[in-house]
């Protein structure tokens, strides 16, 4: 059945700006004080107080601009969104409205192993409301404006996604890029990436979008993907059963899986934006934007076609090491030590080795015990024969536990110590093998009579006989040799 | 001591004639005697003004003093100063003790002022006649039956009545120059943008400024010096070098002194442009004319052809800043909460509704309205561009011209409860002066003599102003002009009987 209809997904997200002061104000953002420690006379609102723009989240809407290589405007505007609240405690909230920081822009994504282009709206500056707060109060609301005037860019994009798969990738790969840039933590569950998806369905090709609702306040990939499934599946289910779609917001109940309306059009506001009259136009001049295009970092997408080109890198492999500057850093750093030509063994450890060791910890890249250096040279000890790939985890296993000290050279001391130089002497590998074919008539016999199974197990028999030391492929080509020789 | 203009009594308290708590004890005895006739003053502190006052004298003593330093001001309620109520004349924060200091209270406190107490206002500064104020309206001391005018109603009554030597008001369509004309006072609105307006509780932003109002214009200045500056707490206020709003004062120019000053005289503003103007104002704004040409100024006629739509243009710009800057009060973190209530919008509606009075109430509509989606483009966005247009009729104007002169108020002051009842007559009551805070210009008011009103026994002399306005920044020009007019003149030194 849904094979008849379309999905038109566009996605709002709102990315908390790594300021260490408000947008407003000159109070903290650290997210975790107590209740109202971080609100001063500007957040709370006292009467006949002022705000005054924190330029380094302008900052990072330039940055964010230069980006997506969206307009950063000349001339943006503060607008009021006028609305009661007790949480927003001017009675409404300042942003930006006709006129943004920043317009357009695009955003790659890879769903599977196919590309595509998002292309933004806009990205606006604003503040943030703060919390209200429904248990423990028995019976009334606490509030908490720790959070009030914190530094927001909402980034919307146009109706470009038909899936959830896409919204999420696009999350996804929105999520890495302000983190990239320096201007999000991209913290979810402190509330610092929140996304909103807008859904809709229509029948394939039909040129005119459905009516959309909004699921707000996403603050999961998971979630996102189960709310916009669920709620596809209810609007297809809706218009099959002969209902309408109705305007409206609706909330995921990540309990029930299911989204719920949280209010229709007839009661959306009138948010009555109008410029700000407390603050001037944003002018932002060609030197502003020039001193941040200079100091930004190589992009994600730029980076990741240069791991392709230069280290001939496997798409996933590139896409990989290019989720966090962390991760391209350590990349690039362990090449630099193991040598380009060893660019790929370098991506597979970090991607695979040093990703599942990390995860297995519970540790981030910048909390790894190896450094690239180190594991530079331990791949290096792979490319030059001093021992194999398999015996390399072993010597990853004791950098990892701190054996060999924390310079660059551990993993040879490590060897040294261990005795793991792999056994390259011809010679007393075919001492070796002789004797475990000596020992291994039945297994020799099968494989004569054609069972191609027998030889691994003499090659396994003969790695255990070396303790792995032996270079398994000279163990291989010798083994054969023998056998059909 | 009480009828000394603000350079005497200076250098008195600088010569140790009079220390500042006496001078201090003298106003607050005045104010106690005499405030209960005219409800100047919403918040009178003795304790803490003296506290001032004994500050003051150490500075004085030490050596240390500035021009204002021991000086006895009246503050305006709509200035947030710490450990004082701070109403801004409404029930909503009657019990709002602000936990800071404006920026110009602190200029002020800086400068070694003493804040005497707190003037009664219009609420929220909307209105023009005092009438708006939730303590009451304030008697005008030349004719205790009639308005101060306003919304600085209570200032201007205390310094008319000499219960203060001088005071703080501010200028949202004419809220410091109709009060100083209809109490024989003089009043200066600066350059938007010259005075910051951190902690001057809001009423509509792009158009409020604040002010000194006094009895003379030297006594302006020398506010003025203390309260203008750039604020970096205030975005919209001007980073310019310091200047000294006196400087021209003191030059004897002979008498001839205005010889050569250009003064524009709208069309608008005379004959035809003056339907609805008491025809006793206009004779009394000509007289100062003909002073004007005695001292060597010369006229031209000019016209500022969209004058016309300046009321209609503020009464929608006004009201929308305003419906939204009063929404912070709503009765969750600070100031009137209703005693009862059930759900969250009841509280706010009952809050909000008790909380504001009728003038507030009817502002917020309007400005709720003219904002709302469908209507935004016609009415908000159309003011704006009327905006605009009155402000380029005035930069056109200051190619003829130096200064731009007129009456500051169609009328002298009305009767209490004359025009409470009509909005629209009340809104007219500033036809002169809106469109000064539209364009952004500085002006002031200056007296300009008395007018008779009424017949036999009930009859009165009631003080009227004249208003001069200039270029941006043309403050200190201003002050000289209307020094020069009171040196040749004495309406600004005569004082309302019965204040002894």
């Amino acid at each position: 059945m849904t094979r008849q209809w379309e999905v038109v997904i566009g996605i709002e997200t709102h990315a908390q700006l790594s300021t260490q002061s408000k947008i407003f104000s000159g109070a903290s953002t650290a997210f975790g004080a107590p209740p109202n420690v971080q609100a001063c006379a500007v957040d709370i609102a006292l009467p006949g107080v002022l705000p005054v723009l924190n330029r380094g989240a302008v900052d990072c809407a330039i940055k964010f601009g230069l980006a997506v290589g969206g307009e950063v405007a000349a001339k943006s505007v503060f607008a009021r969104k006028n609305y009661f609240y007790p949480d927003l405690p001017k009675g409404y909230q300042i942003s930006q409205f006709e006129l943004p920081v920043v317009v357009g822009g695009q955003l790659g994504i890879q769903v599977g192993d196919r590309e595509k282009v998002v292309h933004l709206t806009r990205a606006h500056l604003e503040e943030d409301a703060g919390k209200s707060l429904h248990e423990d109060f028995h019976g009334k609301s606490g509030i908490d404006l720790n959070r009030a005037g914190t530094p927001l860019l909402e980034i919307v994009t146009e109706p470009d996604m038909r899936s959830s798969a896409e919204a999420v990738a696009y999350a996804k790969a929105l999520h890495a890029l302000v983190r990239w840039i320096g201007i999000c933590d991209g913290n979810m569950q402190e509330g610092s990436f929140r996304c909103d998806a807008n859904v809709s369905v229509r029948p394939v090709g039909q040129k005119e979008f459905g009516t959309r609702r909004e699921i707000k306040n996403l603050n999961s990939f998971r979630f996102m993907q189960q709310a916009i499934d669920y709620e596809v599946q209810w609007q297809i289910a809706t218009i099959e059963d002969g209902g309408s779609i109705e305007q409206a917001t609706v909330l995921f109940d990540p309990d029930t899986g299911g989204t719920r309306a949280m209010r229709s059009k007839e009661d959306a506001h009138d948010y009555r934006y109008f410029p700000d009259p407390d603050l001037l136009p944003l002018i932002i001049d060609s030197a502003w934007v020039a001193r941040l295009r200079a100091a930004m970092p190589e992009l994600p997408a730029a980076m990741r076609n240069r791991f392709l080109a230069d280290y001939g890198l496997s798409a996933y492999d590139a896409s990989a090491l290019t989720s966090s500057p962390e991760a391209a850093g350590y990349f690039e750093s362990a090449v630099a030590v193991a040598g380009k030509a060893s660019a790929k063994t370098c991506a597979n450890w970090v991607a695979v080795d040093l990703a599942g060791r990390l995860n297995k910890d519970g540790k981030g890249i910048g909390e790894a015990p190896v450094t690239p250096a180190q594991l530079g040279v331990l791949v290096a000890r792979i490319a030059d024969n001093t021992i194999s790939n398999n015996i390399a985890k072993k010597v990853f296993e004791s950098l990892w536990n701190g054996e060999g000290g924390g310079e660059a050279a551990a993993a040879d001391r490590i060897i040294e110590k261990q005795g793991l130089k792999q056994i390259t002497d011809s010679g007393a590998i075919e001492t070796l093998i002789d004797e475990v074919l000596a020992a291994s008539a039945a297994m020799v016999a099968e494989f004569k009579s054609g069972k191609e199974k027998a030889f691994n197990a003499l090659v396994g028999q003969a790695m255990k006989a070396t303790k792995g030391k032996a270079n398994p492929q000279q163990v291989n080509d010798l083994l054969r040799k023998k056998l059909l020789g | 001591m009480i009828a000394r203009n603000l350079k005497t009594l200076s250098q008195a308290l600088a010569a140790r004639e009079i220390s500042s708590a006496e001078l201090t004890r003298l106003y607050l005895d005045r104010i106690a005697r005499h405030n209960p006739r005219i409800n100047a003053y919403i918040t009178v502190d003795p304790e803490k003004s003296l506290a001032q006052a004994e500050a003051a004298d150490q500075r004085l003593a030490a050596g240390a003093g500035a021009p204002l330093t021991g000086i006895p001001l009246a503050q305006k309620d709509i200035f947030c100063a710490r450990g004082w109520l701070t109403t801004c004349g409404s029930k909503m924060l009657g019990n709002f003790v602000s936990p800071y200091d404006a920026t110009v209270i602190a200029r002020f406190n800086a400068a070694g002022a003493v804040n005497l107490g707190k003037t009664n206002m219009d609420e929220f500064a909307m209105g023009s006649s005092n009438e708006t104020s939730f303590f009451g309206p304030v008697n005008n001391p030349w004719d205790t039956g009639r308005v101060p005018g306003g919304s600085s109603g209570g200032s201007a009554a205390a310094v008319a009545a000499l219960l203060a030597p001088a005071a703080t008001g501010t200028d949202t369509g004419g809220s410091i120059r109709q009060p100083a004309a209809l109490c024989n006072l003089t009043g200066l609105k600066p350059t938007y943008g010259v005075v910051s307006r951190y902690g001057m509780i809001a009423f509509a932003s792009s158009l409020d400024q604040a002010g000194p109002m006094g009895r003379c214009a030297e006594d302006c200045g020398m506010l003025l010096n203390a309260m203008a500056g750039f604020d970096e707490r205030d975005s919209t206020s001007l980073d310019r070098p310091a200047e000294d709003y006196c400087r021209d004062l003191a030059a004897n120019a002979g008498d001839k002194p205005l010889a050569g000053l250009k003064i524009g005289l709208p069309k608008e503003f005379f004959g035809d442009g003056c339907e609805g103007c008491d025809p006793e104002v206009m004779r009394l704004v000509e007289a100062a004319i003909d002073e004007y040409r005695r001292l060597g100024a010369e006229t031209v006629d000019i016209s500022l052809p969209n004058m016309r739509l300046s009321v209609p243009a503020y009464y929608v710009i006004a009201p929308a800043e305003a419906s939204s800057n009063l929404s912070r009060f709503d009765g969750v973190r600070y100031g009137y909460r209703a005693a009862e209530y059930g759900d969250l919008n009841d509280m706010y509606g009952k809050s909000r509704a008790q909380g504001f009075g009728a003038e507030v109430k009817r502002r917020i509509l309007i400005g709720t309205y003219v904002l709302s989606h469908g209507y935004y483009d016609a009415y908000y966005l159309q003011a704006q561009r009327i905006r605009r247009l009155i402000a380029n009729d005035f930069v056109a104007a200051f190619k003829q011209c130096d200064v731009i002169l007129g009456p500051t108020s169609p009328s002298t002051a009305f009767k209490l409860g004359e025009k409470a009842a009509d909005p629209v007559q009340m809104y007219l009551s500033d036809i002169y002066t809106i469109a000064v805070n539209l364009a952004g210009l500085p002006a002031m008011s200056v007296p300009c003599g008395f007018a008779h009103v009424g017949q036999g026994g009930g009859s009165v002399w009631l003080p009227a102003g004249l208003q001069l306005i200039g270029n941006y920044f043309a403050e200190a020009k201003l002050l000289d002009i209307a020094h020069r007019y009171q040196q040749a003149t004495d309406w600004h030194s005569r004082r309302a009987a019965g204040f002894d």
